[in-house]
């Protein structure tokens, strides 16, 4: 079957079988950023957007995307480059295997609750299981970003 | 879980159809807990299109379509008003927004889960399902029922009663499940508390519900009364989380801290 969506604003048509998910259909089209974690829902490391919402691409049936805005960090590379900076500002950042699933809750999160406080940020991060340079200074370094985006 | 063919229902007549075609058809809620079953779906039905999503208040009810994300309820409005926001507190301690982006109500009832931390809730609000065939059926009775149900869950309806509520998660880590669950509402005079995750389903505590409805007045032995009530007459189990014994002593403490608050409006 066909999927119809929009990937990081190009119109795409690709190639799925009714039972894949967006995990294994964005990576197989070049889509590397989507990393593959614990294939469970539960470590975060494979979030996407679908239509700017912060989804794990391990369970999203592709079907399911069909007519939809799906978003990858290719697709918004100066704000992670940006989130980047004050990540190793704040030493949140270490083995980066986690950073682009957490650079796109951020960016849904800026547009969410752009004036989101401490509590707020923790709380929206919370399904970012894997983060080896543990919980608190990405925190930091999400609460730095927003500021800058006033 | 794999899946031959994805059908994007166009009614829930259509869905219907389909489901009564092949017993090895399902249909597809977020997905998120079907993901682990072992089952081959001759059909995955989709009901995304179908408009169930949204939360409407009509009638003294709020309807809850089935399809309705997590997410959606933790931060719906109308919900935050009803029995102290005890269900979008609930689903709000569900793994990350992610997850709760897809995984739907309507998934997490029909699926009746052990570790649910929506049944109590739900159980304590006195929620009402209503099938695209059977129509409207208590939450209650639908627990009771053995088996899987072979209709559609169109919505999920909560009569909006003024009423004050507690809800508790006791978890050893953030993200996982509950080693129990506990939930108590007030609302005309009247109490209710579901113990859930005791590993089983979420159940009503009758006997110690029975003891402060009986009473005039809920004081501090008719309280101290309904806590040992519940840890005594509800069933507890032993799992790799906690034993019966704990669960039954988290049971009595809890539930006894709730009424208090509760009394005492705290929440
Ligand atoms: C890693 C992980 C951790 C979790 N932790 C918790 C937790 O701590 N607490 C908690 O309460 N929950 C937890 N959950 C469960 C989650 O909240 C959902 O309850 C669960 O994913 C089911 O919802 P779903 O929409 O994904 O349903 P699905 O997996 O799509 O479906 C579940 C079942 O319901 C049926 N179904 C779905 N919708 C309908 C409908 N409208 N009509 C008829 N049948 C239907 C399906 O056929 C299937 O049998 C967790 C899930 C995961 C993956």
């Amino acid at each position: 079957m066909k999927l119809h969506a929009t990937i990081n604003g190009r119109k795409r048509v690709l190639e799925i079988q009714p039972g894949d998910v967006l995990l294994d259909t964005l990576r197989d089209h070049d889509f590397i950023s989507v990393r593959r974690g614990c294939d469970s829902t539960s470590c975060g490391v494979c979030t996407i957007l679908v239509e700017g919402k912060p989804v794990p691409s391990c369970t999203y049936l592709s079907a399911r995307a069909e007519g939809k805005t799906i978003t990858t960090v290719e697709g918004v590379q100066d704000h992670a480059a940006r989130l980047a900076g004050f990540f190793g500002g704040e030493g949140a950042d270490q083995c980066g295997f986690c950073n682009p699933g957490i650079a796109l809750s951020v960016y849904a999160l800026s547009n969410e609750a752009p004036d989101a406080d401490e509590d707020t940020i923790r709380h929206y991060l919370t399904g970012h299981l894997c983060r080896c340079t543990g919980y608190h200074s990405q925190v930091q370094a999400v609460k730095k970003y927003l500021e800058g985006l006033k | 879980m794999k899946i031959q063919n994805f059908h994007k229902a166009s009614s829930l007549a259509d869905a219907y159809e389909r489901l009564e075609r092949s017993s090895d058809a399902a249909i597809i809620g977020g997905g998120a807990w079907m993901k682990f079953s072992s089952r081959t779906l001759e059909e995955a039905i989709d009901l995304s299109g179908l408009g169930l999503d949204a939360i409407d208040e009509r009638d003294g009810v709020v309807a809850i379509g089935s399809m309705t994300p997590l997410r959606d309820i933790e931060t719906s409005d109308v919900l935050k008003r009803i029995f102290n926001g005890i269900l979008p507190h609930a689903a709000a301690q569900i793994v990350g927004v992610g997850l709760r982006n897809i995984a739907t109500i309507g998934g997490s009832v029909v699926g009746k889960y052990g570790f649910s931390d929506l049944l109590g809730p739900l159980l304590c609000m006195d929620a009402r399902l209503e099938f695209f065939k059977e129509g409207e059926v208590s939450l209650a009775e639908f627990l009771e029922r053995k088996g899987r149900t072979d209709d559609i869950l169109v919505s999920v309806n909560i009569p909006s009663k003024a009423g004050c509520g507690y809800f508790k998660k006791v978890r050893k880590t953030a993200l996982d499940f509950a080693v129990l669950n506990i939930t108590i509402t007030k609302t005309d005079g009247q109490t209710r508390i579901a113990l859930g995750s005791r590993p089983a389903r979420a159940v009503l505590a009758m006997d110690a519900m029975a003891v402060l409805n009986g009473s005039v007045d809920n004081d501090e032995t008719t309280i101290e009364k309904a806590a040992e009530k519940a840890a005594e007459a509800v069933r507890f189990g032993d799992n790799h989380r906690a034993s019966e014994a704990y669960r039954k002593h988290l049971a009595y403490v809890y539930v006894r801290r709730g009424l208090f608050m509760l009394e005492e409006g705290r929440t």
